[in-house]
């Protein structure tokens, strides 16, 4: 068994000015991950670490973090790719860190309401709608997102500006108005249209990158620039 | 400590918890309804189910098909009046979260497509590609935030119910950022916390998956039911459990053993041709082809892999558009977790805790027996399951009876009034693991459980196993008492305070499972007795009920099954049959 240095940032709000680093040695199998690392930390070596995990398969979103810089899934990225070390394990960039690597995730959730993530019906049909495998297609990859906000952490627009709605709120915007089932484009465009919705990109597209379902919220993003300028000319020329 | 006043408290915010949410906020948007859940909704562990819901679309299928399927595959203990209004309910529920955007997989003509499961006779079961669960949850969790009145509390995790008289006034709940303790003031409380798989250490649960609300209840007067029925879903990734989908065998993957020889007909389930057909070989019932891998360890027909023996799951012949189609996450999941292309090559797989049957006693309504407090989904024991679930059933029962729930929260809260109770919570009992300077470390306890579990309480039970896990667990308990020594001392998210606190629920929700195995001395569904092979209605077509007792052992009581119109016989899966369509 081989031994691989965690290096951890530390902060806690109660007793600490500002973030600090901790190294610990942990053994590890060639099928351990970064998470498992962690945990195996928490277990025997120090309780206090403190971060977010749940599924340990890569559905929940929950155990995002900076692993040597890059936003990664911890559950997913294995200790023996980082070999020999030392891994530096940091919080998602960009957000505001409750404790160690707990990132806040609020200013996203108020993002994700606001472009309202929810089909706005015309009319309800009896039974099921009927959508082809082609129409499903429009929009399907946009639904796999697991809001586990690498894309925010990688987004250096997001950085400068927290305001900016940003890649993952932005593509679940465009699942739903790309969806064959809602009427609610028009009500999201309001979101869309502003300095802080699409036009907020700058397109450096690091967000599709690091994302680990394969969603790709910079096309999202352009698609929604497209129709942004389309729905400004249309309001122009109805005038 | 702050106090919140609500009219309904919803704690858990995986499917039932949500679906319960909107029921109540449907029902009157008046109602106030916070929904107060240790994780932000989305991270909860609905997000993992893979294979799909079932519910009967196809002409050749019945509600009545779907009644019997489910009252066999549960070996008769299911209350066949509540699986009567379940199968009755599926269908709407499921066309409702496709109203509400789920991306059901469709049929090249526009239709919802629905496939193969395990005990079931026809296709019936709907997916979205395989990740039914994920799309299920995120559909609910942001169709939520249409209704102003649902007011959300993420990131609290709910650590007594506060009941008085046999009635509930609300919960105590820790806000974990900071720690501090809120009182949430409630007419009704719906319990919606998930099952308890981590009592046991290979599983295919989330770490949250802890028993939380079942101890919550239990602690509370409320009596657990039918503990000892415990699914292993026989597909999951040795070591970590990682599950591998009852879907892959519902689009038409095999189980072999280290030989390629398909085992499962040697255990009752075959002959093997006409291949595929319902309710044989691979499609067999989860009990069944888990206890199947038992036997064929002991014959020495498995393969060793370095994370323990298995057996070999081959999709190669489905192709590889299929697989991709059809199976996406479960490939990636075998790719990134065990190296294996699942086009290319067969996936080791083994038997992994996955599903807790029993749970908080409820009736058809969700009602548990204190007053003003509902359960649905896995923390509850509505009388679907019986002794053995049947892949698909969840993931509609949580929408079934997460809307039963709230409903029926809504109407108790618009008849009832508050509830003054005496206003000290007793916070030192939930602050004093912050302050103990000696005790034990909390990995070296809840190793201990979770191996006594494994050894003791599995797939297989004798006497002398259980009484050891009950002895042991009593032990556990005591030492629990005695103290844990926490590194962490502070309040600002303090997990590890908080996994001491979900330790204490889960020891004594083990402990509820034991002593049920041990009182029942039979073999039924996932429920099999190495010392009383065959199943004995006369003594044991009965619930079992598990009532707190304190410090002691909890007492163990029986309850009537409810039969209406399937008596029970004798379960039969193989056999003669018609060669299946997959669509």
């Amino acid at each position: 068994m081989n031994t691989i240095t965690i290096e951890c940032l530390r902060y806690h709000p109660e007793s600490d000015a500002e973030p600090r680093f901790q190294s610990w040695p942990v053994p590890f199998t060639d099928d351990m991950s970064v998470l498992q690392g962690l945990q195996y930390i928490k277990d025997h070596l120090d309780g206090s670490l403190t971060f977010r995990w749940s599924c340990r398969m890569a559905i929940c979103g929950s155990c995002g973090a900076m692993v040597n810089g890059v936003p990664r899934l911890t559950c997913e990225t294995f200790l023996r790719d980082l070999y020999p070390g030392p891994v530096r394990i940091e919080p998602l960039n960009h957000f505001p860190i409750v404790r160690d690597l707990a990132i806040d995730q609020a200013d996203f959730l108020g993002k994700l309401q606001s472009v309202k993530p929810y089909i706005i019906p015309d009319a309800e049909p009896q039974g099921t709608y009927l959508q082809t495998p082609e129409q499903m297609e429009r929009y399907y990859q946009y639904s796999k997102c697991i809001n586990c906000l690498l894309c925010y952490a990688a987004c250096p627009q997001y950085g400068l500006n927290d305001r900016f709605t940003g890649p993952a709120a932005l593509a679940l915007l465009h699942r739903y108005n790309a969806d064959s089932r809602d009427a609610g484009k028009a009500e999201r465009m309001e979101v869309v249209n502003t300095e802080d919705g699409v036009w907020g990109c700058t397109l450096v597209g690091y967000c599709s990158e690091v994302c680990p379902k394969g969603v790709d919220p910079a096309r999202a993003v352009n698609q929604n620039k497209i129709e942004s300028t389309k729905d400004y000319f249309f309001r122009f020329f109805r005038k | 400590m702050q106090v919140v006043q609500t009219d309904i408290v919803v704690v858990g915010g995986g499917g039932a918890g949500l679906r319960a949410a909107i029921a109540a906020a449907e029902r009157d948007s008046k109602l106030r309804v916070a929904l107060v859940s240790k994780v932000v909704p989305m991270r909860s562990h609905t997000v993992a189910a893979e294979g799909g819901a079932a519910g009967v679309t196809r002409e050749a299928d019945s509600l009545e098909q779907h009644f019997l399927d489910t009252v066999s595959g549960g070996d008769w203990l299911c209350d066949q009046d509540v699986v009567e209004y379940f199968v009755a309910h599926c269908t709407e529920e499921l066309v409702r979260l496709e109203h509400w955007g789920c991306p059901w997989s469709r049929l090249p003509n526009g239709h919802v497509n629905t496939r193969f499961f395990g005990g079931m006779s026809v296709q019936r079961t709907w997916f979205a590609a395989d990740r039914s669960g994920f799309h299920i949850l995120h559909t609910l969790f942001q169709t939520s935030l249409k209704y102003p009145s649902i007011k959300r509390y993420d990131e609290f995790f709910c650590a007594e119910l506060l009941v008085d008289d046999g009635r509930v006034r609300g919960i105590v709940a820790i806000e974990i950022a900071t720690g501090n303790l809120f009182v949430f003031e409630a007419k009704a409380v719906v319990l919606a916390t998930g099952g308890a798989g981590r009592v046991y250490r290979q599983n295919t649960n989330a770490g949250t998956v802890t028993g939380d609300g079942m101890g919550l209840a239990f602690r509370a007067g409320a009596p657990l039911r039918d503990m000892e029925f415990m699914q292993w879903h026989p597909t999951c990734l040795p070591g970590t459990g990682i599950l591998m989908t009852e879907a892959c065998r519902g689009e038409g993957a095999i189980l072999v053993n280290k030989d390629g020889y398909r085992y499962l007909q040697d255990y009752g389930l075959g002959p093997v041709d006409p291949w595929p057909r319902a309710k044989a070989m691979e499609l067999g019932p989860r009990d069944r082809l888990s206890q199947a891998f038992c036997h064929e360890q002991r014959k020495g027909r498995t393969l060793d892999t370095p994370q323990g023996p298995a057996v070999h799951l081959d999709l190669r012949h489905l192709g590889a558009k299929k697989i991709h189609e059809r199976l996406p996450l479960i490939t990636e999941a075998a790719k990134t977790f065990a190296g294996v292309d699942a086009v290319k090559e067969p996936i080791p797989v083994c038997p992994a805790v996955h599903y807790t049957m029993g749970g908080i006693f409820t009736n058809v309504r969700c009602e548990t027996p204190i007053a003003g407090l509902y359960a649905a989904g896995e923390c509850a024991s509505v009388g679907i399951h019986g002794a053995n679930r049947l892949g698909s059933n969840s993931l509609v029962e949580i929408v079934v009876f997460g809307k039963v729930a709230g409903d029926a929260a809504a109407g108790y809260a618009l008849s009832g009034s508050f509830q003054k109770g005496p206003p000290n919570v007793a916070e030192e009992g939930l602050t004093s693991l912050l302050s103990n300077d000696k005790g034990e470390r909390l990995a070296v306890l809840r190793d201990e459980m979770r191996d006594t579990m494994e050894e003791n309480v599995g797939i297989y039970r004798d006497e002398p196993g259980l009484r050891a896990a009950c002895a042991k667990l009593a032990t556990l308990r005591e030492r629990y008492r005695r103290g844990v020594r926490l590194d962490d001392r502070s309040r600002a998210f303090n997990t590890e305070w908080l996994t001491a606190l979900e330790l204490g629920f889960a020891l004594e929700v083990a402990e509820a499972m034991a002593h049920g195995a041990l009182a029942r001395r039979e073999s039924r569904g996932a429920h099999m007795r190495l010392d009383f092979e065959a199943r004995n209605d006369d003594a044991f077509l009965k619930h079992t009920l598990a009532r707190h007792a304190g410090h002691a052992a909890p007492r163990i009581e029986h309850q009537p099954v409810t039969i209406t119109r399937s008596r029970p016989r004798e379960r039969h899966y193989g056999g003669e049959g018609k060669k299946a369509t997959l669509t």
